[in-house]
């Protein structure tokens, strides 16, 4: 399979199962329901299992159970599915399940729920945000390999304009460094002692220690900080405003920068990839160097505070985006829109009273 | 002696549900306690190896002995 | 069945008692073999890694445990099982079974266990779970998983009280049992009426097996082990969804001594839960 024109949802669906993904459980719900449609008909081609689960929760459910016996596994939601999957991310993180969850958000205020965790607990997800339908064939290969190698989930965020705009995308067998057996898998205990998988001790038997289990969980965060950071950055060399975007609205964002340098603005970018780990270190040269930054995302405000975060009071930081639906609330606000992030650069471009 | 059962006195909790389960009556509750507080099942001689009291102790308990052929 | 000893016959056991620390009867395994010519008919199940728990004294829940490992054992299915475990006092026993364990969330062990026998369809997968976890929490889980015809085989361990919170009421508590939240004795008019899940599950197409047992006799004990030997088999020819529901002793959350919880039982919840086979495929 080399170049071809394909939905987002369904390229993304795709990937996951080049990556090997062979086992998936999802419910309907706009707009993350053709990654369930493809893979109802695609995983059976494969040798694999699709379900359409009868809930999210159950969803996560069969994931978890399919997971936890060494199958990549697979869901996909929006906003509202994933706040009922809740309980099992944050335990299933406990137990260093690896799954691989998407969300098709409508709009961007889902960026808490993902980076902050809506569950319980101290868990984090390593979170990825596509801002096109080939970034988004390439975070699915990567999503597979980081859960697996930090035995940690992964989400991909993405949003409806990824879901269903077609794109060419290129499907590149991954080349990822070999990972270890999947000692911890629960397979039958053939030839050895029975194991526990289990949010709450070890998988030892005879010993109880749930401590020691949620240190472990989370004691690989601060590698995972170090190590697995994505950001995509331009123009940041002698911009006086740098402005931080994730995800389409990431992508709508680097050409309204092309459109303002043309126009004789100083507008460089920050779009960060893994929104979890943060590119906290990036934000923070970038605005070591400029004069004000600048942050569009459709929600009422969260990104922003990861940016302040990482500009600790360096530069004024100004949000520039909002909450903005169409009628149906799946889809495309009117904020996601090249002359009104222009309109809003120009507003807080330093020298313009704003800065 | 045909049939006798050994008891782990130390794991028992003193629920008393082998001693009305015994056929022979045989098993009675001692005056004594375990390390953990509870009184335990004394044997006395006419066990049959029934096998009630290890299947009723929540415990595991109860070790059965029998004459004969293996079961 | 025997009347339980009542403390005043303990007094006069306890004369006995001193008897018997004069009784000659060998405790010693090789000492029984050897000088007796006996053999160890009955000793803890292989399966089972320890006989130390926390359960309670005059628990049911282990004496089903012994029945389960037994029959793992008898059938040879110790290195194909997974265990999906639910929530619930029971969650002490994956780290003292010598079989894998998959633990689940509360109530969420059906759809568990639905990814784990779709994925690895040879291998023998059993829920173990409570009536609070399966009943309330789970009730959603476990019709799905039956209507759709999972093959792995549910167990619930049905003592009609949330055991391990301190006893509250569950969907399954019956009317004029008292719980810390239906006290007094569960009530028609503030609290409904208690679910029968064998008799729901047993409803739908995709269920294959189900049946009621108890461990609260000897009688009952052997037919909780024929009931399970029968839902495994139905899984292993690949029948559907088999259910054994098992109702066990809470003298502790039935807030009874330890002795009254087989008669507990049985005056209080076999009329609303009659044991026996309600479906077979």
């Amino acid at each position: 399979m080399t170049r071809q024109l394909m939905e987002g949802s369904c390229a993304l669906a795709e990937a996951a199962i080049q990556a090997g993904c062979r086992f998936y459980a999802g419910y309907p719900i706009t707009p993350s329901t053709e990654i369930l449609e493809y893979m109802a008909g695609r995983l059976p081609q494969v040798g694999g299992t699709c379900m359409n689960a009868e809930s999210e929760i159950e969803a996560i459910g069969m994931v978890w159970g399919a997971a936890g016996c060494g199958v990549r596994a697979m869901t996909a939601s929006t906003g509202q599915g994933v706040s009922l999957m809740q309980e099992s991310f944050a335990e299933l993180a406990n137990a260093q399940i690896p799954v691989v969850a998407v969300n098709m958000c409508r709009g961007q205020g889902d960026y808490f729920q993902a980076t902050r965790g809506g569950g319980h607990g101290d868990y984090r997800f390593i979170v990825l945000a596509p801002a096109s339908a080939q970034e988004a064939v390439d975070l699915a290969q990567l999503a597979f390999y980081l859960a697996e190698k930090w035995r940690n989930p992964v989400m991909i965020m993405g949003d409806f304009l990824l879901s269903h705009t077609s794109e060419i995308v290129e499907f590149r067998a991954p080349a990822f460094p070999e990972l270890p057996a999947k000692s911890w898998a629960i397979t039958g205990a053939n030839g050895r002692r029975g194991i526990t998988l289990s949010p709450l001790g070890p998988a030892e038997k005879l010993t109880t220690d749930i401590a020691t289990t949620l240190a472990h969980a989370t004691d690989k965060h601060t590698a995972i900080k170090a190590e697995e950071v994505r950001v995509d950055t331009g123009h940041l060399d002698d911009a006086e405003l740098v402005v931080v975007a994730f995800g389409f609205p990431g992508r709508f964002v680097k050409y309204a920068v092309q459109l303002a340098r043309a126009r004789g603005l100083k507008v460089g970018y920050v779009r960060p990839i893994t929104l979890w780990p943060f590119p906290t270190a990036a934000v923070a040269a970038a605005a070591e160097r400029t004069r004000a930054v600048a942050v569009f995302e459709l929600n009422g405000g969260q990104m922003v505070e990861d940016v302040q975060l990482a500009v600790l009071g360096r530069v004024p930081v100004h949000s520039i985006g909002g909450i903005s639906h169409d009628h149906s609330g799946f889809g495309v606000g009117p904020l996601l829109d090249v002359d009104y992030i222009l309109t809003r650069i120009a507003g807080v471009y330093p020298g313009k009273g704003v800065a | 002696m045909n049939a006798t059962v050994t008891i782990d006195t130390e794991t028992c909790k003193g629920c008393v549900l082998c001693i009305p389960i015994c056929p022979p009556k045989v098993l009675t509750m001692s005056t004594a306690v375990n390390g953990k507080g509870y009184r335990y099942p004394l044997l006395h001689d006419g066990c049959t190896g029934c096998e009630l009291c290890a299947k009723v102790c929540p415990d595991f308990c109860f070790e059965v002995y029998r004459e004969g052929r293996v079961a | 069945m025997s009347k339980p000893v009542t403390s005043d016959e303990w007094q006069v056991t306890s004369k006995k008692a001193e008897v018997a620390a004069d009784s000659d009867v060998p405790t010693h395994h090789s000492s029984l073999v050897t000088h007796h010519s006996l053999h160890r008919v009955v000793e803890k199940p292989d399966l089972l890694l320890t006989t130390e728990h926390s359960l309670c004294p005059g628990c049911g829940e282990p004496v089903a445990l012994r029945i389960i490992l037994e029959l793992l054992q008898d059938l040879g299915l110790r290195e194909r099982t997974i265990c999906v475990a639910g929530i619930g006092c029971y969650t002490a026993f994956p780290m003292i079974m010598d079989v894998d364990v998959m633990q689940a969330l509360h109530g969420r062990a059906p759809s568990v266990a639905t990814g784990v026998k779709r994925v690895r369809p040879d291998a023998f997968v059993f829920t173990m779970q409570g009536d609070g976890d399966m009943i309330s929490e789970g009730l959603q889980e476990v019709i799905h998983s039956a209507a759709r015809g999972e093959k792995f085989t549910a167990i619930v361990f049905n003592n009609a009280v949330f055991g391990e919170t301190g006893g509250h009421m569950t969907a399954a508590t019956v009317l004029g049992q008292h719980t810390k939240t239906s006290v007094g004795g569960r009530d028609r008019e503030r609290h409904g009426y208690p679910i029968k899940i064998s008799e729901l599950v047993a409803q739908l197409d995709g269920t294959a097996y189900v049946a009621r047992a108890a461990v609260h006799t000897p009688s009952a004990i052997k037919l909780t082990k024929q009931y399970l030997h029968d839902a495994f088999r139905a899984q292993l020819d690949g029948k559907g969804f088999s259910l054994v529901e098992i109702l066990t002793m809470c003298p502790t959350d039935w807030f009874v001594p330890p002795d009254q919880g087989p008669a507990f039982l049985e005056r209080q919840l076999v009329p609303t839960y009659p044991l026996g086979v309600i479906k077979a495929a």
